[in-house]
C-alpha cells in the first residue's frame, strides 16, 4: 500500500477544560477522498485547523507526506491547499489578483498558464477581473476551489465545498475533483452535511462525535451495518444518540 | 527567507492601491494637505517673529520628518489591517507562508509607500516653502534611516497588538504618532519638558533626530554618538517588536484566536 499523504496520530485539543478532539488518529491515501462527518461542534473544523497549521493541537501528531506540520510547517503546507465556506478569497480583489497572489505566495510555476487553466475549468473567465466580493456565493466558492488546485496539491481539505453551489453545478464540481484525485493521486479530507454527497464523493468515512472518531468505513455499506436504511440515519443516530451506535 | 512570498504581500497592496484610489490620500494627500497648513503657518510666524529664525527648516522640516515617521509606521500597520479588514488570515496562513516573510512583506510595503509620500513632502515642501533637505547635510540620512527604523518597529509592535486583541484595537493604533509626539519634541526642544518627561523622550530614539535637527539648524555640533545611540535603540526596538509579534503569533496560533479571528473583540 502506498505511503498514506496525510497521517493524523492520538490528535488532542483542549480549550480550557473543554476537550474539543480527543486522541483521533486516521490517515488518508492518495488517490483516496475520506469523509469526515458528525454534527456541528463534533470537531470536524478544528481538527482542519490544526492539519493546515492555523492552530496547535495539545497532543498528538499530524504528518503531510511525512513532513511534521508542527516543524516542517511550510515544506508540509507547500502540497496542500483547502477551501472552506467560511474562508471566502478577499473581496476587495479581482478573482485574477487572488490566484495571481496565492501563486506567488505557493511559488507556482508558469503561475499565468495555471491561472488561466483555473479560470477555465472553474468556469470563472468572465468574472476573471470582478472583484471576489461582488461574486454570488456559489461563484465565490468556485473562485475559492481554483485557488485550492493552484499549487497542484497532494492533499486537499474541503470544508463543505458545495454547501453554497446549485445541485447542477455541486455535480459538476464533485466530478472534478473525484477526477483530480483519481488522475493526480491526490488525497482529499472532505467534509459535509450532504449524506447523499458524501456517499457519491467518499470512499470511506469517519464519523466524529464529540471530538472522537466514532464509526469508520464504507459510506455505501456502514449504515447497514450498523442497522440503518441511509448514511443520513446513521448520521442523526451518531448525532442524537451517539453511545447506542458505540455500543452497537 | 524566500522572496516570493514577500512579494506576493507587496503585490497585494498594489492591486489594492490600484483598485482604489481612496488608499493613495493618506501617502498623497493628508502628507500634502500637512506640508500645506504648516508651510502657511510657518510663513506666517516668519511675518510676526524676530529675523533669524529659521522656521522653515525647524517647523516644516520637523513635520516633514515627523510625517514620514508616521507615514513609515502606518504603512506596516495599514497593510496588516487588509488582512484583518478582508477576515483574510485563515486564507494566508494556512499556506507555506511563514511569520517572518508575512512581516517582512508588511515592512518592504512600508518601504515603497513612504519612499512615496516622502518625496510628495519634499517636492511641495522644496517648491511652494523653499525647505531644503540639504539644509541638514549628510545629517539627513541618519535622521531618515532611525525615523525609519522607529517607524517599522512601532508599526510591527501595532499590529502584534492587533492581532493579539482583536479588529477593535485598530482605534489604539492609529492615534500613537500623535500620543508619541509630545515626548519625542517634534516642535520643542527636550529641555521645554518636565524631567518625568525627559525620562520617556530619551528613550525614544526619534527624540535625538529632532535634537538633532535643531542643533544643526542653530549651527551648533551634533554628537554623532548621539545619533548612533538612536540608531541602535531603534534597532532594539525592531528586535523587540518581532519578538512580540511572533510571541502573540504563537498565542493566537496556540489558543485558536488565529482561526477565529473574524471575532469583534477576544473573549
Amino acid at each position: 500500500m502506498a505511503s498514506p499523504v496525510l497521517s493524523v496520530s492520538a490528535l488532542r485539543k483542549r480549550f480550557g477544560d473543554k476537550v474539543a478532539v480527543d486522541g483521533v488518529s486516521f490517515e488518508v491515501y492518495p488517490n483516496e477522498i475520506v469523509g469526515l462527518l458528525g454534527p456541528n461542534g463534533a470537531g470536524k473544523t478544528t481538527i482542519i485547523n490544526m492539519i493546515l497549521g492555523v492552530l496547535e493541537p495539545s497532543a498528538g501528531a499530524i504528518g503531510i507526506e511525512g513532513r511534521d506540520v508542527a516543524t516542517q510547517r511550510a515544506q508540509a503546507l507547500a502540497c496542500t491547499n483547502f477551501a472552506a465556506v467560511y474562508a471566502p478569497l478577499p473581496g476587495n480583489l479581482t478573482v485574477y489578483q487572488n490566484l495571481r497572489f496565492f501563486a506567488l505566495i505557493y511559488n507556482v510555476e508558469d503561475s499565468a498558464a495555471r491561472i488561466e487553466a483555473l479560470l477555465g475549468q472553474f468556469e470563472l473567465k468572465a468574472f476573471r477581473d470582478v472583484k471576489c466580493g461582488l461574486l454570488s456565493s456559489g461563484e465565490q466558492t468556485r473562485a475559492a476551489l481554483a485557488k485550492a488546485m493552484l499549487n497542484h496539491p497532494h492533499l486537499l481539505l474541503l470544508d463543505e465545498p458545495t454547501a453554497s453551489l446549485d445541485p447542477s453545478k455541486a455535480r459538476e464540481i464533485r466530478a472534478q475533483i473525484r477526477e483530480l484525485a483519481r488522475r493526480h493521486r491526490v488525497g482529499v479530507l472532505w467534509t459535509s452535511h450532504n449524506m447523499i454527497e458524501v456517499q457519491e464523493v467518499c470512499d470511506r468515512v469517519l464519523f466524529l462525535s464529540r471530538g472522537a472518531i466514532l464509526l469508520e468505513g464504507d459510506p455505501r455499506t456502514l449504515p447497514r451495518e450498523h442497522g440503518k436504511s441511509s448514511l443520513e440515519d446513521l448520521f442523526v443516530s451518531v448525532a442524537r444518540e451517539p453511545l447506542t451506535i458505540e455500543a452497537g | 527567507m524566500r522572496w516570493h512570498p514577500v512579494l506576493a504581500i507587496v503585490l497585494r497592496q498594489f492591486y489594492l492601491m490600484r483598485g482604489s484610489p481612496a488608499r493613495l490620500f493618506p501617502l498623497v494627500i493628508w502628507v500634502a494637505v500637512d506640508i500645506l497648513l504648516w508651510g502657511f503657518i510657518t510663513k506666517y510666524l516668519a511675518t510676526v517673529a524676530e529675523p533669524g529664525f529659521n522656521f522653515v527648516s525647524t517647523l516644516l522640516g520637523a513635520v516633514l520628518l515627523w510625517d514620514f515617521f508616521g507615514r513609515v509606521m502606518l504603512g506596516v500597520t495599514t497593510a496588516f489591517f487588509e488582512d484583518v479588514w478582508s477576515r483574510n488570515f485563515l486564507n494566508i496562513f494556512a499556506t507555506p507562508l511563514r511569520v517572518s516573510e508575512y512581516v517582512a512583506g508588511l515592512v518592504l510595503t512600508s518601504i515603497l509607500s513612504s519612499s512615496l509620500a516622502l518625496v510628495v513632502m519634499i517636492a511641495l515642501a522644496t517648491a511652494v516653502f523653499g525647505l531644503s533637505v540639504f539644509a541638514y547635510g549628510v545629517m539627513l540620512v541618519p535622521f531618515l534611516l532611525v525615523l525609519f527604523l522607529s517607524g517599522i518597529a512601532l508599526g510591527i509592535f501595532g499590529a502584534a497588538v492587533v492581532l493579539r486583541l482583536g479588529p477593535a484595537a485598530e482605534w489604539l493604533i492609529w492615534p500613537i504618532p500623535a500620543l508619541l509626539s509630545p515626548f519625542v519634541g517634534v516642535f520643542y526642544p527636550l529641555s521645554t519638558l518636565p524631567a518625568w518627561m525627559h525620562v520617556i523622550a530619551y528613550a525614544l530614539a526619534p527624540s535625538y533626530v529632532f535634537e538633532g535637527m535643531r542643533a544643526i539648524i542653530a549651527g551648533v555640533t551634533f554628537p554623532a554618538t548621539r545619533l548612533l545611540w538612536s540608531t541602535c535603540l531603534s534597532a532594539l526596538y525592531i528586535l523587540l517588536a518581532a519578538a512580540f509579534f511572533a510571541r502573540v503569533y504563537r498565542h493566537a496560533v496556540r489558543t485558536g484566536l488565529l482561526a477565529r479571528y473574524s471575532a469583534e473583540t477576544v473573549s
